[in-house]
This record gives structure tokens, sequence and C-alpha cells, in this order.
């Protein structure tokens, strides 16, 4: 049975308190920070795509200069608060350091990034003062990790910036698409307060483009228009039984869970969970986490091909979900209109696909999971509509943009999961500062304050001997 | 094969002395001490009446590690000299066997000089150190470091001494001074039986950087004090090796100070020319509980290197410290970086690149470059090799330039080119 209200406040509490431990003392943070070996030309920072120098902060922290710190990381990504909390590490920075070549622990470079950029939030340090206004304006649609990115650069280049964001809340996926067991609502609260209290960024809540707001209009209005409206809901699983009353969608599940509380969102007694991405950890364990007593993940391939983190899995299977390898979803069965169960084939590896991953074959074999919910969490699809109508170059429905966020629109730039279907939050954050990049070079302003380019190391990979210096500044 | 030490027919079960300071400044400490295995101890100063202030000690910190540095402006002992005296007395009874130095440091004059050490003679006490040393409180007044750094009234007041003294004499030499030879060659010719040293060496540790005052801090202000621990080691070696070369110093036995806190350090004092080793610095960060490491370490090296006695390396690398001018200007050695256990952090590679010969190639990857060696520009300096973080990753390969000596006199001599880049 899907019911709300399956556990008390206080198991609420429990289940969905923020998972990162912060370091209980400076003490704590400082024997981390003296292992960091500060590298040269960093495999870590190579591997983050917004290039945070990341032996420099964590240097800082060492020196005790934590203000430094933190304006090291915001620099980069101003989401670094809440990077240390959602980024994959493992397979990014910390998955990189030198440490793991001799065996050894790596250094906990998220955790030392929340120390330094929580003490910020938390104190509300003033670390970027924005330049005075040079009465050009741009509008930015959605309020998530791409536009707030993009919208600091620019509110610091002196832009008077407008944000036109669907919900009532800033933050993107980041408030409404992770779980909150990752990112508590009142973090998201206070990062998305802290990023704007640079000032000059003017946020309109509950405003859609193509609903309430047009972009012709705002091309009319505005000097340049970023759109960084992300993604939308799951792609169709295209099986028989899908419109079965308890067939739910991932994103829309943790929208509800993160927007009504945890005790208005129902979930069932047996869940099947369909993929085993990022989003799909997150459905499953915050499904068991309401109160589900069974929780299964369906996913087609082996744990070789998973796009999750090991940690992630980890998570999952610490809260009993069960993993079903090498199955994929075939039929939803239901009773007067319910979900009873879910049908699913035995798969087996087959050559490699377009992604080097080896695609799965159905086999004849198939088995039944007793269940009353099935959430589907198999990737998002683009707003391809709102793409054709304002007729966006675009491919599927991803806005096709040139190297510095171009669309093919006049005075329109692009970024974010509306570019590239959906990534982590970190590239989004990229994407936001490449758009604010492209913006400022269309409209004469030299961008004294955009961070390193995507991946830029402090070495050019052509040049190969000489540090290029360039790359560090623009 | 023994660890058991004979320095002027003051016999000790092994090297290892607590030196004059704080851990030796009463009964219930030293007893610790000896109870844990110490093999002697050098009684803290005994002289002058003095009063101590508080704070009393700072010290300097690195990269996570504490009290990398020491410092104190403490000054010699305050308590009353007749209860020093009959706790040093009960103490030998209890511990016939471990040496017990007694250190001294009367005001300046003959007559207090005779009158203490005749107290301290009377205790039965194995030994006496002078204390020409110490930087701070007592300098003013004269004495300590005022001795040391002036070799005429150090050799005036070893006279005094030794026209008193039945039992051995060990000069303890200050630091502060650009050599230590001069007062260590006044005192030997004056009669002083041994040496030791090296004492603390003047010093401020840090400042706070919200109330501006030096530490440690005494009601607003502080003093320069006395350094000591791992830091100085490097600097003690340097005066001891100086000592164990001059003709006059190295015909007295010496007894090593300065930062020595595990066997290894102690073995390297020996090594240059110490019979006896002091500790402090170490003791007071750890307890006594180190001496079983001190002498266990010590015992396995020596039974590896096939040594019976410590007298059997005690000055053994004292002849390998040569002149600049004397060394072969034809050796060369080349860095080599294992690439199986390069870890790829780019040390090497910033530290050549920027302070040094520009030798080491970087081949971009990402996320993992690759270094290697431009084996024709690398002068093996060694830079690379010490701050690699992996052991033996990085290793300096023989590439001599010729196979015979060839040194720096020679080469003048020769009219050979000089470095062309």
């Amino acid at each position: 049975m899907i019911t709300n209200n399956r556990l008390t406040g206080d198991q609420y509490a429990v289940n969905f308190a923020d998972i990162h431990p912060p370091f209980e003392t400076h003490d704590a943070a400082l024997v981390e920070a003296d292992r960091c070996l500060f590298c040269y030309d960093a495999p870590c920072m190579k591997m983050c795509p917004t290039s945070i120098n990341i032996p420099k902060f964590i240097k800082q922290i060492s020196t005790e200069n934590i203000k430094g710190s933190a304006t090291t990381i915001f620099s980069s990504n101003i989401f670094g608060a809440g990077c240390g909390k959602v980024c994959p590490v493992e397979k990014l920075c910390e998955g990189a350091c030198v440490y793991n070549l001799m065996d050894e622990e790596a250094i906990p470079i998220a955790k030392l990034q929340r120390y330094a950029t929580e003490r910020a939030i938390h104190d509300k340090w003033p670390l970027f003062k924005r330049k005075p206004s040079t009465g050009k304006k741009v509008a930015i649609i959605g309020a998530g990790p791409a536009g707030l990115s993009c919208a600091h650069v620019l509110s610091r280049e002196g832009i008077d910036v407008t944000i036109y964001e669907k919900e009532s809340k800033g933050g993107g996926l980041m408030t409404y698409g992770i779980a909150a067991y990752k990112v508590t609502p009142e973090f998201c609260n206070d990062e998305v307060e802290y990023i704007l209290s640079i000032g000059g960024i003017r946020v309109k809540y509950n405003r859609e483009l193509g609903k309430n707001v047009s972009l012709e209009k705002l091309q009319s209005k505005y000097d340049a228009v970023y759109l960084g409206m992300g993604v939308g809901l799951t792609r169709t699983l295209a099986i028989k039984g899908e419109e079965l009353e308890g067939v739910v969608d991932a994103i829309d599940f943790i929208y509800q869970l993160r927007d009504k509380g945890f005790s208005s969102v129902p979930v069932g007694d047996k869940v099947a969970v369909i993929g085993l991405g990022m989003t799909a950890i997150d459905a499953a364990t915050q499904a068991k986490r309401l109160g589900a007593s069974e929780v299964s993940i369906v996913y087609r391939r082996t744990h070789a091909e998973m796009p999750c983190t090991q940690h992630e899995l980890d998570i999952a299977l610490l809260d009993g979900c069960k993993i079903n390898w090498l199955s994929a979803p075939k039929e939803i069965l239901g009773k007067r209109g319910k979900v009873t169960g879910l049908v699913c084939s035995v798969m087996e590896l087959g050559k490699p696909d377009a992604s080097e991953r080896r695609s799965p074959v159905e086999t004849n074999e198939t088995f039944t999971i007793e269940v009353d919910m099935v959430i589907k969490a198999t990737g998002q699809i683009p707003f391809v509509d709102l793409v054709m109508q304002n007729g966006l170059e675009n491919d599927k429905g991803k806005v096709r943009i040139s190297d510095n966020g171009r669309t093919n629109l006049a005075k329109v730039f692009a970024g974010g999961d509306c570019v590239n279907g959906g990534k982590e939050v970190v590239d989004a954050v990229q994407a936001g500062k490449d758009g604010a990049r492209g913006i400022l070079e269309f409209l004469g302003i030299p961008a004294s304050n955009v961070e390193p380019t995507y991946n830029a190391s402090t070495v050019s990979p052509q040049k190969g001997n000489l540090p290029d210096i360039k790359l560090l500044r623009l | 094969m023994s660890l058991a030490t004979n320095f002027l027919g003051i016999h000790s079960p092994n090297p290892y002395w607590l030196a004059s300071a704080p851990p030796t400044d009463k009964k219930i400490n030293v007893l610790r001490a000896l109870e844990a295995g110490w093999g002697g101890i050098v009684w803290k100063t005994l002289g002058s009446q003095v009063k101590n202030v508080s704070s009393r000690y700072s010290a300097v910190n690195f990269n996570g590690t504490r009290v990398m540095g020491f410092n104190n402006i403490e000054l010699i002992s305050d308590r009353p000299l007749d209860i020093n005296l009959k706790e040093i007395r009960e103490v030998l009874k209890e511990f016939p066997d471990r040496a017990m130095i007694v250190s001294l440091m009367a005001d300046n004059d003959r007559k207090s000089w005779h009158e203490l050490i005749k107290k301290v003679e009377d205790t039965g006490a194995h030994g006496l150190e002078l204390n020409f040393g110490c930087p701070h409180g007592m300098t003013e007044r004269g004495m300590g470091a005022a001795v040391g750094q002036d070799p005429e009234i150090a050799r005036m007041v070893v006279e005094w001494v030794m026209e008193a003294a039945t039992i051995p004499v060990i000069t303890k030499l200050t630091p502060n001074v650009h050599s230590v030879v001069p007062a260590g060659k006044a005192v030997v010719e004056a009669g002083t039986n041994a040496l030791s040293l090296i004492n603390t060496i003047q010093s401020v540790t840090g400042i706070d950087l919200d109330t501006f005052v030096p530490n440690p801090y005494v009601a607003g202000k502080s003093v320069f004090g006395g350094y000591c621990g791992p830091a100085v080691k490097p600097i003690a070696l340097k005066f001891l090796a100086t000592i164990s070369q001059n003709p006059v110093t190295r015909k007295v036995p010496v007894s090593g100070i300065g930062g020595i806190s595990t066997w290894k350090d102690a073995v390297e004092f020996m090594l240059l020319g110490s019979t006896s080793v002091q500790v402090c610095t170490a003791a007071m960060k750890h307890g006594f509980r180190i001496i079983e490491d001190l002498c266990d370490g010590m015992r396995n090296w020596m039974e590896e290197k096939g040594f019976e006695t410590t007298t059997d390396f005690i000055g053994k690398s004292v002849p390998t410290l040569t002149q600049w001018e004397d060394l072969d200007i034809n050796y060369h050695h080349i860095a080599n970086i294992n690439q199986d256990k390069c870890i790829h952090c780019g040390l090497c590679y910033i530290a050549c690149e920027d302070a040094s010969h520009q030798s080491i190639a970087l081949e971009y990857g990402k996320p993992y470059n690759k270094y290697t060696i431009k084996e024709e520009e690398c002068v093996g300096c060694n830079l690379c090799q010490l701050i690699c973080p992996v052991t033996n990753c990085i290793t300096m390969v023989e590439h001599r330039v010729a196979p015979e000596y060839l040194n720096w006199k020679d080469y003048q001599q020769l009219g050979l080119p000089l470095n062309d880049h």
C-alpha cells in the first residue's frame, strides 16, 4: 500500500539528518590539511570540472587563512560548499589524489572544502565585492547551479542580473533533486542566500519560461539572456503497465519530498527503483528512509558499468536496498489500476556500445518482484517542446551552443543540464562560468573575475613543458 | 655486546644521561628516570640563589608536528642548596651504578667556586659539569654564557675549579659564539677533564599575533630564551665536529648534547666523537619511557654493524668531514626517477624548475603528468630527492666525470674551464 506518514517525526529527523559529519575541531582539519603534499599541477585540481585550486585552499587551511581558503574555492566554484557534499569525489578530485598511488587514504578534499566554505556561509563572510554597475542588464532562466554561477560572475563584473525561476526557491536540482540527507533544506537555503548576498542579482520566483515569461521579450528587454533551465522529467520506460497508479517519476518523487516535507510524501511498502544513477540511489535510499520495508533496485548491466559511485552504492546497500544486477523492466503488473508487481528480464552483456559499455541483451529468462510502487530513474529528458518553440538549435532537445555558450539566437546563451542533458552540479557551475565569460565578451566587458576555464591545468597540454600563466587567469 | 659507558672512570650502563634541566632538578624525577633505565643524570645546576618566573617555556611547531624546537627562560635550580645535596646523596645510595654528575654555576669568584665544589663532592657525586652556557638570566650577573663566551674568563674559572676539584670536571660550552673552539681550547688548557656541548641557543620562538608579545609571555613582556630540541641538532653536530677535529680539544672526551630524540640521533653524535650523550627536550615531551627505544635501537644497530662496544664506533665519522677545497670535483651523480614508484605529485619538477637547474622534463597527462630527468642538465644537487615524498623513488646514480681524484686546488692549477651555463 502506498501511504504517507509511515514514521514519527523523530524517525524522519534521524533518517534525513545530514550524512556529512564535519571536522569536530580545527585541529582535526589541520591533521588532514597537513597531510596534503601540495602537489604541483595537481591531479586533483585537473579532475575538478571547475578547476578549484585544491592544493592552495588546503594549504590555506594549514596556515589558518580560512578566509583565503574559502575565497580560493568560491572563486572557482560559488557552489563550493554544496559541491563538497554532492560531488562524486571518488571519480573526481579524491579519486586522483596521489595518495591513492601510495595505497594510502586520499586527502578528504570534500570534507576540507566543506570546512572552509561552511564557515564562510555560517559567518556570512563578504568575500566578493561587486564592481560598480555597468548599466548592462542580463536575464537568466533558472536559479539552479548554472544560472546562479553565471549570475554571480556577472554581478561581480557590475552587471545587473535578473533571474526567472519557476519554483519558489533557488538552487535548482540542489534544492529539489538531491537526497535531503546529502544537502538539507536549510543548507540549500543558506547557500543560495550566501550567493545572492553579493547584490546585483534579483530573483523573480514562480516565473517559468514558456508560461509566464517569453524569451522574445527577454531578448528585447535585456542586453543578453542566459538559459539554465535544466532538464525535465524521466524518460518513459515504454513498457506495459506504466500508466498504473503507483508508477512514479524519481525526479518528481524527490521533488515532492524536498518541497512538501517528509511526512506528506506517499511511499509504497515494497518499492522497485529502475536505474542506478545518482538519482536512482537518491530515490531508493529516500524511499527506504521514508519507511518502505523493501526497496529493490533494478539495473540492466553489472557492477562494472554502474553510473553511480561505489560510495553511493554503499549508502544504498547500508540502507538495506537490494540490487538486481542484469535485470531490465519488462512489464508492470497491476490489479484494479494499482501496481502489484514488476516483471524483469534477465539480461546478459553483449558487445560494447557507443558509451564503450557492453550492451545488455535480453535472455529468455524473467522474474517477478512483488511491489506496490515503481520509481523510474532512467535519465531525464530535455524540455524538447520549449526548445523547439523558441527556435533554438538543438540535439534531441539539448540546446546546441558554441564554445563560449552562444546559441543560434541573438543575445542568447545557454549552459548546464539543458545543454549537456544532465551531468553533475559541478559541471553546471562551470557551464555558468563559461556562459558568463561568453556574455562578458559579447558585452565588451573584460572578464577579470572568471577563474580557470574548464579543466584548465597550470601546464598547457600542447606546450608540454612550459607553465601557461594565461590559462590561470582567464 | 654492551652499551656500557666509561667516561673518565664514570661508569654508566648506557651512554644516555639526562641533561641538566627541569627533569633532573629533584629526587622524585631523578628516581623515576633511573628506574626507567637512564644511564645517568646531570643534576640541574646548583649555585647562586635565584627566583624563577611564570611562564617559562615556548615552542616552535612545524606542519602539524609540535615542539620541533623548544625554548626556555628558566634559571638554574631555585631550590635551597641543602635540599639538593641531601637528595643527591639519597639517589646515589639507591642507584650506585648510574652516573651522577652535578652541574654547577657559582658566583664569579674563586672562593664561591671552591666552597660549592667541596659541598658537592661531599655527596659522593661522580663528576662535575660547569655551566658556562646558560644564555639568559645568569649572564646579566656575569655567569653562564657570559663566562663561556669569553675564552679568557672561562680559562680563569676552570683554573679555580681545578684547584679544588678531585673528581672529573666536564665544562659545558655555549653555542652563542661564532666558534666553540676558542673557549674549548682555553678550558682544556686550563685543565678541564672533558667537554660537553651544546647548551641552548638564544632565540625568539614566535610572537602572539593578537597581543604582539613574543613568547613565552610574562606579564606583557618576554625575553630571549634558550632554544633546543630537534631543530638544533644539526647546529650541535657541527659544533661537536669542530671540537673533535681540533688538535687541542680532541684530547678530552665529550658528552654530546643538542636535540637528541632518537637512537639514530645519539649514534650520529657518537660517530662525531661523543662518548656519552645528554637528552632533555625529548624526555620533556614524551617522558622517561623513551629510554627503552634509545637503548634498544642502538643495540640492534650495533649488532647489525658488528660493533661490540660503543668505543668501536665513537668518532668514526670525524675523518670524513673535510675542507671544501679537498672535495673531489670529478665525482658526479645524477637523479633518477623510478617511474613505477612515482606518484606524479610534481614536487620534484617545481623545485628543480623554480629553484635549481631546470633538469626535470614534464610530459603532460590528465590527471597524471610524467616526470623524467634531463640527465645532461642535472648537477646532482639532491633537491628533488630530498623533496620526493616516496622513499627510494628518486635515487642519485653515480656518473663520474673522470676516474681520477681532482680537487679545486688542482682544478685551478690546471686552468680547467668553469661552467658555461
